[in-house]
């Protein structure tokens, strides 16, 4: 793993009010946690863009340690690490996540 | 590659002792698990903090060897 991947991974998280990295895309996920995931963001109606690790080796890696988390997927959200989906879902059924959105100002669609 | 249910009980009990640990086998494949973890050391933690904790306890097989775990910490009554 390089620095370079640690200051790309950086930027994203810090550039993007909302960041899911995950396995595949949003139409495609290619793994039951990212598709979980992204239908949760889906549900609550906010804006997000994602990163697919699979297309970057570098970026697979290197987030693991950025995070000191094992498992992709993983939600950021004004450059701040929520979790993975596990706790992603936990705070959804909980309402925590909406809570999290409006406390820190993330628009939302209509 | 695929890990059996005791040794993933034995490993979060080795790292959280006074962890209480169920393990499901989700697809009954040994490959795909649930487990939900007690323990009265995730007080006052952030979720992040509780699922690290577990996940420090298995000892980086997380996301290697232990491909899908879906986990529920769940904070113990203090004793």
């Amino acid at each position: 793993m390089t620095d370079e991947a640690q200051d790309r991974i950086r930027n994203a998280v810090e550039s993007t009010d909302v960041l899911l990295f995950m396995k595949g895309t949003p139409l495609f996920p290619q793994c039951g946690f990212s598709s979980r995931a992204v239908a949760i963001l889906d549900r609550l109606g906010v804006n997000y863009q994602t990163v697919d690790v699979l297309q970057d080796a570098a970026i697979r890696q290197g987030i693991k340690q950025f995070s000191d988390w094992p498992t992709i997927p993983q939600l950021y959200v004004k450059g701040e690490f929520v979790g993975g989906s596990d706790i992603m879902m936990e705070m959804y059924e909980a309402g925590e996540l909406e809570t999290l959105l409006a406390e820190k100002g993330v628009a939302r669609e209509g | 590659m695929a890990m059996a249910a005791e040794d993933i009980s034995r490993l979060i009990r080795e790292g959280i002792p006074d962890a209480v640990v169920e393990i499901t086998d989700l697809a009954g494949d040994g490959d795909h698990y649930a487990a939900r973890v007690t323990s009265a050391r995730f007080r006052g933690l952030p979720r992040v903090r509780q699922h690290q904790l577990v996940y420090d306890a298995l000892g980086g097989r997380m996301g290697g060897v232990l491909h899908a775990l879906q986990l529920t910490t769940i904070i113990a009554d203090q004793p």
